[in-house]
C-alpha cells in the first residue's frame, strides 16, 4: 500500500502529458474562432480516428515483425454485420466479445 | 409555437447528468474489462495497489497505462516514460479539438473539466450524438465523462486487488469489447451522413484501413493512428465537393 518516489514522477509527469492535449484545445476555441478550413478538416476527424482504432487490432506489432491477428479480423466481420443491423452499441458490444470468448474457446481446445 | 415549446422542453429533459450517466452504459463493458486488466497488468508491474489506483485517477487512459507498466518492467527511463505517454496519448488533441467547439459559451472551469475528462469512447459518444445533429451540453457531457471516469478507477482498483486471481482475462473475449465498440460507433457516425456524401466516407475510411496497415510496418501504431489520421482528414478537405 506504498507509492514510491520515481513511480509517482512517472505517474505525475505521465498525468501532466496526457490533460495537457486534451485541455488546450478547449482553451484555444474559447479566445480564437476556427476558420472554415480547419473546421471541415476536424468534421473528418471522428470517421478517422474510429476506424484507426478499430484497424489499430488487425495488426500485432511485436520487436522485430508484424502479425495479422486473425481472430480480431474474423470477428470483426460479424461484429460489423450487427452493429449494422441494430445500430446499437451496447448489442454489438457484448455479442462481439461473446463471438470472440467462443472463437478462442474452440481455438484453444 | 406550443410545438417548439415542447421540443425545447425535450431537449432539456434530454440533456441532464443523468441522460449522460445513462449514454455512458453501453460502453461501460469496455471500461470495465480494460480497466480491470490493466489493474491486473499493474500489479503484475510490481506496483501497489495505491500506485494503480493513482495511476488510473490521474493519467486515466487505458493504452497509455498498458504502455507505462511495459516500460516500467523494462527499466526504462523516466524522460522516455513520459515521453512515450505523451506520443500515445496526442490523439486526444484532435478529439478535444473536434468536440470543443461545443462548449465555447461555458466557463473556463467547465472547458477544463470537460476536456481533462475527455476519452476515445466518451468523444466517440458526443461525435455520433453531434453528428445526427442532436444538441449536446456541459451537465451531459459530465455525465458521460464522470460515469466513465469513476467506473475506470474502480474497474482498475478491483483489478489490482484482484490481480493474482484471473490470470488471464483474454481467454474471456473482453479484449475485444472496445473493438466492437469502435467499430459500433463508426456505424453510428456514418449512419448520420447525408446519402449523397455516403460514397466520400466509405473512401475516407478505406484509405485510412490501407493507410494505418501500411504505417504498421514503418512505425509504432499510436504514431501510425496520428499519421493516418491526420492524412486523410486532409484528403477529405481536399476531395469534399
Amino acid at each position: 500500500m506504498s507509492i514510491h518516489y520515481p513511480t509517482l514522477i512517472i505517474i505525475l509527469g505521465c498525468a501532466l502529458v496526457t490533460v495537457v492535449p486534451r485541455i488546450v484545445p478547449f482553451l484555444v476555441v474559447r479566445n480564437i474562432a476556427l476558420p472554415e478550413p480547419i473546421l471541415k478538416w476536424l468534421s473528418y476527424i471522428p470517421i478517422c480516428i474510429l476506424t484507426a482504432l478499430v484497424v489499430e487490432n488487425f495488426i500485432i506489432q511485436t520487436n522485430d515483425n508484424v502479425k495479422v491477428n486473425w481472430p480480431v479480423i474474423i470477428v470483426v466481420i460479424p461484429t460489423l454485420l450487427i452493429a449494422l443491423k441494430t445500430k446499437s452499441l451496447s448489442i454489438t458490444v457484448i455479442s462481439g466479445v461473446g463471438m470472440m470468448a467462443l472463437l478462442r474457446f474452440f481455438l484453444l481446445s | 409555437m406550443i410545438a417548439e415549446k415542447a421540443v425545447q422542453q425535450r431537449e432539456k429533459m434530454d440533456l441532464t447528468f443523468r441522460q449522460g450517466a445513462k449514454d455512458c452504459i453501453p460502453t461501460l463493458l469496455g471500461y470495465i474489462s480494460i480497466g480491470l486488466a490493466a489493474g491486473i497488468v499493474g500489479v503484475s508491474s510490481h506496483l501497489s495497489v495505491m500506485e494503480v489506483a493513482l495511476l488510473s485517477a490521474l493519467v486515466y487512459a487505458g493504452a497509455a497505462q498498458f504502455i507505462i507498466c511495459a516500460l516500467m518492467v523494462a527499466n526504462s527511463s523516466i524522460s522516455a516514460i513520459i515521453l512515450t505517454t505523451f506520443i500515445v496519448n496526442l490523439r486526444h488533441f484532435l478529439l478535444s479539438a473536434t468536440v470543443a467547439p461545443k462548449f465555447t459559451k461555458y466557463s473556463l472551469l467547465k472547458n477544463v473539466g470537460i476536456g481533462a475528462l475527455l476519452t476515445d469512447e466518451s468523444f466517440g459518444v458526443s461525435s455520433s450524438k453531434i453528428a445526427k445533429g442532436e444538441p449536446i451540453n456541459d451537465r451531459w457531457m459530465n455525465g458521460l465523462n464522470v460515469t466513465a471516469y469513476v467506473s475506470w478507477i474502480i474497474a482498475c482498483t478491483v483489478g489490482a486487488i484482484f490481480g493474482h486471481l484471473l490470470s488471464n482475462p483474454e481467454a474471456f473475449g473482453f479484449d475485444f469489447a472496445l473493438t466492437a465498440m469502435f467499430l459500433a460507433l463508426l456505424v453510428l457516425q456514418i449512419e448520420s451522413v447525408l446519402p449523397s456524401k455516403l460514397n466520400h466516407y466509405l473512401r475516407l475510411i478505406l484509405y485510412m484501413a490501407i493507410l494505418m496497415i501500411v504505417l504498421s510496418f514503418l512505425v509504432p501504431s499510436h504514431v501510425a493512428v496520428l499519421i493516418s489520421t491526420i492524412i486523410v482528414a486532409t484528403i477529405g478537405v481536399v476531395t469534399d465537393k
